[in-house]
């Protein structure tokens, strides 16, 4: 059994490995981009609009709702890093259902990849939003004796990333292996759809967990100035942050 | 004994140990919070939506110690450094 597309090289020249993760990267790659690119050449804005560019639109419709819910912000700013997260590994990860393709998502390699991407892009909203001191600043909240646990935390909260979105589809796919060499034909059909609705949510989950670990470091300085006005959405942010 | 039947032993009782003792507490604390979300839909059914998704993200996290879990248990058994240390060892 080999469940690391990681392992399974596909192509070599000399020192250069393409494995099946790289392989399968590129192929959802240049399925969404294919797609968006195609879709986006012929744009309508008459009441008659085609069938695609409908799809995209509730998609991004969708996305910028769903985060304007989580962070109570203007969604502009973060619609192109977390809706393209959340398409990819849901591409990634609903495609398992054709014969043959392993999800990227599958290899500890893709997912560490993505998470040192949502590792980079909190402190670079949080300072474009709110200044260099004001992020360091909010390292020392609420005390000064909080900083190693809050640097542990920055750190823990990437490899809990990681592992959880690379944990859930691995196993899945093992689950499906095991069970095909003892009960085949019906059994795994039905942990590969139970596979789909993990697939979907977990892209969900790391798209939704992006989104308030940067909202968390945006509205630092933010929620600071409006507590003494005690506005109620103080209420709704905090209970955000302690996702 | 030699010692690659010892390591493959003990690998093995830890692998079921681990995913054994680590999916209690998971199963427990996602219990609690199905059942306390279930009644506060009860209580709010207009706030489906925002309990739904909290609900979500709130099981994804407590699932993620129990895939921990897993994921050590998957180590243990098909990719066990000391195993493979051992593998070469006995070999030359």
């Amino acid at each position: 059994m080999n469940f690391n597309p990681d392992a399974m090289i596909i192509l070599q020249y000399g020192l250069i490995h393409i494995n099946a993760t790289l392989v399968f990267t590129w192929i959802v790659m240049l399925l969404l981009v294919g797609l968006s690119a195609w879709v986006t050449r012929k744009l309508s804005v008459d009441t008659d609009i085609p069938a695609w560019q409908n799809l995209l639109e509730v998609l991004v419709i969708g996305i910028h709702d769903q985060i304007r819910d989580i962070s109570q912000q203007n969604p502009d700013r973060y619609l192109p890093f977390i809706g393209s997260l959340f398409l990819f590994i849901a591409v990634s990860n609903l495609l398992s259902i054709i014969p043959g393709y392993q999800p990227p998502t599958s290899s500890l390699s893709t997912t560490t990849a993505l998470a040192i991407c949502v590792f980079i892009a909190v402190p670079l909203y949080g300072i474009a939003e709110c200044g260099v001191l004001a992020y360091l600043r909010q390292y020392l909240r609420p005390t000064l004796f909080m900083l190693p646990f809050n640097i542990i935390g920055e750190f823990s909260r990437t490899l809990a990333l990681a592992v959880r979105l690379y944990g859930n589809i691995m196993s899945g796919m093992v689950i499906v292996g095991i069970l095909l060499s003892f009960a085949p034909f019906f059994f795994p059909v039905l942990m590969q759809l139970l596979g789909l609705l993990t697939g979907m949510i977990q892209a969900y989950i790391f798209a939704v967990l992006a989104m308030v670990y940067i909202a968390s470091a945006t509205t630092a300085q933010h929620r600071k100035n409006t507590n003494r006005r005690a506005i109620p959405d103080n209420a709704v942010n905090d209970n955000e942050e302690q996702i | 004994m030699s010692d690659l039947s010892l390591i493959g032993m003990v690998s093995i009782f830890t692998a079921g140990i681990t995913i054994a003792i680590g999916s209690i507490g998971p199963a427990l604390g996602e219990g609690r919070a199905v059942a306390q979300a279930l009644s506060s839909i009860a209580q709010q059914p207009d706030e489906v939506n925002t309990i739904t998704r909290t609900l979500f993200v709130g099981l994804a996290m407590i699932e993620s110690t129990a895939i921990y879990c897993f994921v050590i248990t998957m180590i243990l058994i098909f990719a066990n450094p000391f195993w493979d240390y051992a593998v070469k060892q006995a070999g030359g």
